[in-house]
């Protein structure tokens, strides 16, 4: 941080955030307009990484992540990282059951 | 060392900074920064508090998906979506709250706070509307749950996660409307400066959080299941 401590408040442009926010609003209306196309399992896929795309936009442009200490950066980075542990270890556990012919 | 008689008080003004700045940090930069990390820190416990709604919802989902996708499609998509663009619109104006203040443009945080009110307003009454009609369908779960077919449990857990996750977010929904309306309270009486805005800052961290836990809410129980049968 003590290197930030010197340098002004960044104020982001007010032309990125209706930027970020046309973007925002094309995102959503496409995920609902591909939600009425039969795409099997990719249907999930697009809809997911839509949401990852609208979610990286807010967080970088309106939490002004893009532009914050490294250290908040690296402490999102981290709650993220270990939010990844909870979901995968938990499916690695349910997903695979029935894989090998143990007693239940 | 420490000369115990001196005057406690003007500390601040030993730094020579504004009166808003705290004796414990040496600038106002700091101060902001140390104010957005703790509000991050707390979004971090925030993250895995809704992730573990989430980690649930896919689990369940991988073991019922044809029961999940059908009991999904007696959602109402375009309320769905109408809410998504609702809270996308409550974000961009909480953004120019936030930059206003940084500017400080003292009547324009007060109405883009106004605005972001209002519009978590709407997304309230439609979330309202929504959940009256899954009363009305006996889609709540309990003893008058109601589904047809041989998927009618797991339906009911699938409503159990509905009515917890959007639940939840609602919750959160409230909690922003009254934070806002203190910040307007305040910003009315010029308290927000360009040098000193921290509170409107991170209670604009804490209203985009709100906005992506729908971002995801949103395709996962409204959109994904509507072609699995």
């Amino acid at each position: 941080m003590a290197q930030h401590s010197a340098t002004a408040q960044h104020v982001v442009p007010r032309k990125v955030y209706f930027a970020v926010f046309a973007a925002l609003m094309v995102f959503t209306a496409t995920t609902t307009a591909i939600s009425f196309l039969d795409l099997g399992p990719w249907n999930t896929v697009v809809a997911l990484g839509i949401a990852f795309l609208k979610a990286t936009l807010v967080v970088l442009f309106f939490m002004h992540v893009k532009y914050s200490p490294r250290l908040t950066q690296v402490t999102i980075a981290g709650g993220l990282f270990w939010l990844a542990i909870l979901i995968v270890i938990t499916l690695s556990d349910f997903m695979t059951r029935g894989w090998l012919p143990v007693l239940r | 060392m420490v000369d115990a008689a001196a005057p406690a008080a003007p500390v601040t003004a030993e730094h020579g900074g504004p009166s808003e700045l705290q004796h414990h940090f040496d600038t106002m930069d700091q101060q902001r920064e140390a104010s957005s990390f703790g509000m991050w820190v707390f979004l971090v416990t925030e993250i895995l508090f809704f992730g573990g709604l989430f980690t649930a919802y896919t689990v369940y989902r991988h073991q019922y998906s044809r029961a999940f996708a059908e009991a999904s499609r007696h959602l109402d998509i375009a309320l769905g979506t109408f809410n998504t663009a609702v809270l996308i619109v409550s974000s961009l104006t909480m953004a120019l709250a936030v930059w206003s203040a940084s500017v400080g443009r003292r009547r324009a945080i007060v109405v883009f706070l106004l605005l972001t009110m209002a519009l978590g307003g709407v997304f309230l009454g439609v979330k309202a509307v929504e959940y009256s009609h899954k009363f009305h369908d006996h889609l709540v779960p309990g003893p008058s749950f109601q589904f047809p077919g041989p998927d009618a449990r797991a339906a009911e857990i699938f409503f159990s996660l509905y009515f917890t996750m959007t639940g939840l977010h609602a919750a959160h929904m409230v909690i922003g409307i009254g934070i806002l309306t203190v910040l307007v309270l305040q910003a009315r009486k010029g308290r927000y400066t360009p040098e000193y805005h921290t509170p409107v800052e991170v209670s604009g961290l804490y209203w985009h959080f709100v906005d992506i836990v729908w971002i995801f809410l949103f395709p996962l129980l409204y959109l994904i299941g509507r072609h699995i049968h």
